[in-house]
């Protein structure tokens, strides 16, 4: 179906849902790479102005890809719930900006995510400024659980990222160490290994357990591999606490991640039958990021924005723990700056949160982007005003096995302190025992390592 | 009293190149670590943004032996470079001309060498050559023809598939500055593509990545592993996925102990 939109003299059309989603979308490279994005400044307001008039009940008839095609078309629309939808069912998108900005409460926010689908909440995004979008997201609360509980009011948690180009065991603890007695980790600990071989995989899993009991510490691990060697590594009696997955918007990239929504469920079903959660079983950490579509070939001429947020309807049917936008990640040509990525990462955390995922950020740049420190400072000051769940943890922002530049553990300190956020409660009471934080939430960790810890390590020079 | 609360477990740094046990002020990092970052963000950012001297490059391998063409993608300029990868794999029509009349009466050849700026030009100007110096005897000591060389401004991996193909080689390598990490700003690739032309895909190449000697590969052992599988591309005819599938696995154990962890009984 059509949509007009009169600017003066000049009348623009767009042929349907997804080409007016994509001209409606604040300026990013990828669009641009995918030859989608507005021509103009003046036809991204018009699509804008014609996607204010867009009646969300137009969204359940109009896919953006085809139903009979696309498993996530089916997902979103299958799962739909009409009864959720009914409060905003009369409401048209800039109408429903309006509500979200003036009348819902959380109570109203979290009735109303089966009722909405991932492309409601993208179109309702491109209509809003970073304000909006923080103040929104701020209002929705989603709080998950495994050994600890995330997202809950006053609280931002972080995944402590120990890399290793090799995946050296010693070279990972040495990094862990250095992170929780930062405070990092109560998100996960969770590492990427620079090789997928299963048996190395298995390794890691071994080292997690093994930290993770040593010091009691109430967080959870994982090893960010393909589902698939997951799945392997479970079979061979592997301790797994969380399956970790790249998952994009459509089923087509989704594929080319080697992955579909069965293998999905039974790496979910897998994963919880190991029944390692105490507090909780919330056991799939997912990661997604604006771009993943395109650069797999399988985006259907729909906005890298849009796309994104279907990627949370994947998200959700399977309850995760967490949900990570690695926003930075992905290189210039997706988003080109410090302006985009942040942009970017902040419709994420809302679509995310509107959807009721749990969602963190990996606050991050590559280097051939336009983009440095200061850009990182902005964005995760606003990203935690907006109540995003979880960031990053890693040594000195460097990281040193995938080459990009992340948060650090004292980027996490920084930003606790500033608006009085504290660790998951589990995790800051284990802090507090271990005498890392004091009870006001500081660090105190001195020159040395605090007694109860030094005692299970060997230090060479000076130490303990 | 300092305000630095220094960090005396950096013994662990002995086994990891991260940056841990850097210390704090407040809740900040020691100005010292701050602007070691700075310089390495900034060294990185140059090598992205610095143009490659074509020319310079030119006259080094000239000395080399074979003919040297200096040819562009289809990119105008880096801004443009870095958001349209599309363009960078693809030669200005001119150059391909260009280069498909170079093949003249020579015919064709095995091999077809191009030196591509990539992402980090300070990686080609720092290793191209002296790998060069190693690897073209090696391949004409293994009895390979050399097409002449390329060197491309603005090009991406690849753009090597239609140098290939217009030089009618049976095979391609690029030698490309890689992605600049922070700590590596000059980390050369090489990638090896049998039967090169445009359309082929990344599963169909295999990578020599990290050479940058002194902390990354050698050239020696770059030269090594590069003529292993050129020998290898040219007798089963094809290069990638299947190619690297004869690599050797190393069986690691179950678990690896971890140096400076006490040993504790009846645990893990």
């Amino acid at each position: 179906m059509p949509f007009h939109s009169l600017i003066g003299s000049h009348s623009y059309r767009f042929d349907d849902l997804r080409t007016l989603l994509a001209k409606a979308t604040p300026a990013r490279s990828g669009d641009y790479l995918a030859g989608i994005g507005a021509a103009s400044n003046e036809e991204r307001v018009a699509a804008q102005w014609a996607l204010a008039e867009v009646p969300l009940a137009h969204f359940l008839q109009e896919a953006v890809i085809p139903y009979e095609e696309d498993e996530v078309t089916r997902l979103i629309l299958d799962s739909h719930d009409r009864e959720a939808f009914a409060p905003v069912a009369h409401f048209t998108v800039g109408e429903l900006r309006n509500w979200l900005l003036a009348s819902a409460d959380s109570a109203a926010l979290a009735a109303l995510r089966p009722g909405l689908t991932p492309e409601m909440a993208a179109a309702v995004s491109k209509l809003m400024r970073v304000q909006d979008l923080i103040s929104v997201a701020r209002k929705c609360r989603v709080t998950t659980a495994f050994r600890n509980r995330i997202g809950l009011p006053g609280r931002f948690s972080t995944r402590l990222q120990p890399n290793h180009p090799t995946d050296d065991v010693a070279g990972i603890a040495a990094s862990i160490i250095d992170g929780l007695l930062y405070g990092s980790g109560d998100a996960v600990i969770g590492i990427n290994p620079a090789s997928d071989n299963v048996q190395a995989v298995i390794r890691l899993n071994h080292l997690l357990e093994d930290v993770i009991r040593r010091f009691s510490i109430p967080t959870q691990g994982c090893v960010l591999t393909h589902v698939s060697t997951t799945l392997e590594a479970i079979a061979r009696g592997a301790p797994v606490d969380l399956c970790f997955q790249s998952i994009a918007g459509t089923q087509a990239a989704n594929t080319g991640f080697g992955i579909d929504l069965a293998l999905l469920r039974e790496a979910q079903q897998a994963t919880a039958a190991l029944g390692r959660g105490t507090l909780g079983n919330n056991v799939m950490y997912f990661e997604t990021g604006q771009g993943s579509a395109l650069s797999a070939g399988a985006h259907h001429g729909v906005d890298q924005q849009t796309l994104e947020a279907r990627a949370y309807a994947v998200a959700r049917a399977f309850e995760p723990l967490l949900v990570n936008t690695v926003v930075g990640f992905i290189g210039p040509e997706y988003l080109y700056d410090g302006k985009q990525i942040a942009r970017a990462a902040l419709e994420d955390h809302f679509c995310g949160k509107l959807l009721g995922l749990p969602m963190g950020c990996d606050i991050c740049y590559t280097n051939h982007a336009e983009a440095d420190q200061d850009d990182m400072d902005a964005l995760l000051t606003q990203f935690a005003v907006a109540g995003g769940s979880f960031i990053m943890g890693v040594p000195g922002a460097d990281d040193i096995m995938l080459n990009y530049q992340s948060t650090s553990f004292h980027d996490a300190l920084y930003i606790r302190e500033v608006l009085g956020l504290r660790p998951a409660p589990e995790f800051e009471r284990w802090l507090l025992e271990q005498g890392i934080f004091d009870d006001s939430g500081r660090l105190v960790t001195g020159e040395s390592p605090p007694p109860a810890l030094a005692a299970q390590l060997k230090l060479t020079g000076g130490t303990a | 009293m300092s305000d630095i609360t220094r960090n005396r477990w950096d013994s662990l740094r002995q086994y990891t190149p991260a940056r841990i046990a850097t210390g704090r002020v407040g809740h900040a990092q020691p100005t010292r670590a701050q602007l070691q970052f700075q310089l390495d963000h900034a060294r990185a950012r140059d090598a992205v943004w610095h143009p490659l001297d074509s020319a310079q490059l030119a006259e080094r391998l000239l000395k080399l032996g074979p003919p040297v063409l200096r040819v562009n993608s289809e990119v105008s300029d880096r801004a443009q470079y870095l958001q349209r990868p599309d363009l960078g794999r693809r030669l200005a029509r001119a150059d391909r001309s260009r280069l498909e009349s170079a093949v003249g009466a020579a015919g064709a050849a095995d091999v077809a060498i191009a030196v591509v700026d990539g992402l980090s030009s300070i990686a080609v100007e720092t290793h191209a050559a002296p790998l060069l110096e190693r690897l073209l005897p090696a391949l004409r000591d293994n009895g390979l023809k050399l097409a002449p060389l390329s060197i491309v401004a603005q090009g991406r991996v690849a753009i090597g598939d239609e140098i290939g193909e217009a030089l009618g080689a049976r095979l391609s390598l690029v030698l490309i500055g890689e992605r600049p990490g922070l700590s590596s700003p000059d980390s050369l690739g090489l990638y090896l593509t049998f039967g090169p032309r445009r359309g082929r895909v990344d599963a169909e190449r295999n990578c020599v990545s990290n050479i940058r000697p002194p902390h990354g590969l050698d050239y020696e052992r770059a030269v090594e592993t590069c003529l292993y599988l050129c020998r290898n591309a040219l007798q089963r005819r094809l290069s990638g996925v299947q190619l690297k599938d004869d690599s050797v696995v190393v069986d690691s154990p179950r678990t690896q102990r971890v140096p400076f962890f006490r040993d504790t009984r009846g645990r893990g």
